[in-house]
């Protein structure tokens, strides 16, 4: 672990009218970590991942990418300093096939620079770049899945198809919003070993996620969100210990005592 | 066992030599080439065609040329609908730059058509586009909205300050040549625009443009900058704008007012709706189509509107995938009822 971390946010705060979002949030992540995120519905997941991301402008605090400051950028200049991130709600080009999806962010000024995912884009076509993408993520080969339109595939194939979208960036930090959710069991058992091969690769990962077995099986280290504020931080067996967060997804203990 | 309408079902069915021809077998055999070239040639000498055939008939052969123009526009328009998502009401306001542009740089530079027809196409784009940039962000109808204002408030301003001859408008503007160079030179830049868009589209930076009108969010986390795209779209589309608007002004010998008019805004749109949008073709056939009958119904006054309303509605109930997406489709498959 060096000692620089790669992705470090310093007390960063957003307010939707009168709703404390986010508020006072700091978190460092190292190069080729898992971190993952967790807390109930409407802990602020999703916003903390927005306003890292540059898709919502935050009120307060900053956020540090390899150095640099990157708070309140333009969203396509975050990601095309390689960190980039999926959509809880699957955001494919409908109207595209798959592999045609992937075109869009190896044409991005970022991919035509590095060539892509393993810099492929230099050596192949575009589209054979895609597909080999799509191969890596779980898409069959020889399949006609990649070669599907995006309207017509199941949510296991959007998901991947997120995660691959990300990596045709050759990116260095993945944030996964919800990556594991709303797969079934058996997409899930594929997915894991996924997400441990690219942490293998040398790409560190950010994971919001409500599957907390997978997630902590994954993660190296956890952070907890409630109402906005970070409620704890450390291993998933440290965090599942401390009562706010005990309280924060089981409800409090006091209850019984007024029974 | 005689089935009722409930359990059976329409199946569209890809013909084989379709199939075929999509990939490298396509120029296997006579058969296919024809397939696939047939309905290409079927425009590309109909266009060529129609001066030569309603030479005796200047009046008819005049409306070709207005049918290239506002076919330029339509196209212009249906790329920015379907493929970037921008829906423009500004076409008005193309036609006009592209006019005003030709007319200064003839009456005032001394330049020939030829010249200030590619000079006036590429100034008017560039003002056109940076006049929209503000507009960029937004989206879906509120910039339908404020680009309907552009060429309204284009017209007054030049109406109140007076400038550019005011509501007389340029005059003494140079004609083209002879009517075969204008006839020719529109039906080429038609031609020409049509299958360069088609396979605009279809190239990876087609698909840019296409990812911004499916998901801009996505793109721009794909680190693509969408205004960039946007407005690289916008130029495209005021570019045939203006085109059309400096052949215009040749054709008339002058330019005015009137080329700010919201027809032009509107009867692109029309044109897109009848021949199918998102095709780029069809816009065309839709001006084909569109222009001729206006023409027919002058004699109705202002019935015209009328009738146009009603053709309009009818297509819109009837048949709003367009003519060239049902053609096509009955081109390239058939169909049969299968029980279910």
């Amino acid at each position: 672990m060096s000692s620089e971390p790669l992705l470090s946010v310093r007390n960063i705060s957003k307010k939707f009218g009168g709703v404390l979002a986010l508020s006072g949030v700091s978190l460092d992540v190292f190069s080729g970590d898992i971190v993952g995120i967790i807390g109930p519905n409407g802990s602020g997941k999703t916003t903390l991942v927005n306003a890292i991301t540059g898709f919502i402008k935050v009120d307060t605090g900053s956020v540090h990418f390899k150095g640099q400051e990157i708070t309140n950028k333009e969203p396509h200049k975050i990601a095309s300093l390689g960190l980039t991130r999926t959509f809880q709600v699957m955001r494919p080009y409908f109207s595209l096939p798959a592999y045609k999806n992937l075109i869009v962010p190896l044409f991005s000024p970022r991919a035509r620079k590095t060539g892509g995912w393993r810099g492929g884009g230099k050596m192949g076509s575009r589209d054979t770049v895609a597909v080999d993408i799509l191969e890596e993520i779980g898409f069959e080969r020889d399949s006609y899945v990649p070669f599907k339109m995006a309207s017509s595939l199941p949510t296991g194939y959007l998901k991947r198809l997120e995660l691959a979208r990300c990596l045709a960036l050759r990116p260095e930090v993945i944030i996964c919003d919800e990556v594991l959710s709303g797969l079934s069991m058996s997409e899930m058992a594929s997915m894991v070993p996924l997400i441990e091969k690219l942490q293998m690769e040398g790409i560190t990962l950010i994971m919001v996620e409500h599957r907390l077995r997978e997630l902590f099986r994954l993660a190296g280290r956890v952070i907890v969100l409630n109402f906005g504020c970070k409620i704890a931080e450390g291993t998933s067996g440290e965090v599942m210990e401390y009562p706010e967060v005990k309280e924060a997804y089981f409800g409090s203990e006091e209850v019984y005592d007024y029974v | 066992m005689s089935s009722s309408k409930g359990d059976r079902r329409k199946e569209r069915i890809d013909r084989g030599i379709k199939v075929r021809s999509d990939s490298v077998y396509a120029i296997s055999s006579w058969k296919e080439i024809t397939y696939l070239i047939a309905p290409r040639l079927v425009l590309i000498l109909g266009l060529a065609l129609a001066p030569l055939v309603l030479s005796a008939t200047p009046y008819w052969q005049r409306v070709v040329s207005i049918i290239c123009v506002y076919s330029l526009l339509a196209m212009g328009f249906d790329f920015l609908a379907n493929y970037v998502g921008l829906v423009s009401l500004g076409g008005g306001f193309y036609v006009g730059i592209g006019a005003y542009a030709a007319a200064l740089l003839n009456t005032h530079f001394g330049l020939p058509p030829m010249i200030t027809i590619p000079m006036a196409t590429l100034l008017g784009a560039i003002i056109c586009t940076v006049l929209f940039l503000p507009c960029l962000p937004l989206r879906g109808v509120y910039f339908a909205i404020v680009s309907l204002m552009y060429p309204l408030l284009a017209a007054r301003i030049v109406e109140a300050l007076d400038i550019f001859g005011g509501t007389d408008g340029i005059l003494g503007v140079d004609g083209f040549s002879n009517v075969w160079v204008e006839q020719y030179f529109l039906v080429l830049c038609v031609l020409v625009m049509v299958f360069a868009l088609r396979r605009l589209v279809e190239e990876d930076i087609g698909l840019v443009f296409r990812g911004v009108k499916d998901n801009d969010q996505a793109v721009k986390a794909s680190g693509i900058n969408i205004n960039q795209y946007k407005a690289l779209g916008v130029f495209i589309a005021s570019a045939l704008g203006c085109l059309g608007g400096a052949c215009l002004t040749h054709m008339y010998m002058w330019a005015g007012l009137s080329q700010f008019a919201l027809d032009f805004s509107i009867i692109p749109i029309a044109a897109t709706v009848v021949g199918g949008g998102g095709t780029l073709v069809g816009p065309v056939l839709g001006c084909l189509i569109l222009v001729p009958v206006s023409e027919l119904l002058r004699d109705f006054g202002s019935l015209r509107i009328a009738v146009y309303s009603i053709v309009l509605t009818a297509f819109i109930v009837f048949k709003s995938e367009g003519i060239m997406i049902y053609t096509a489709r009955k081109y390239e498959q058939f169909e049969r009822w299968v029980e279910i």
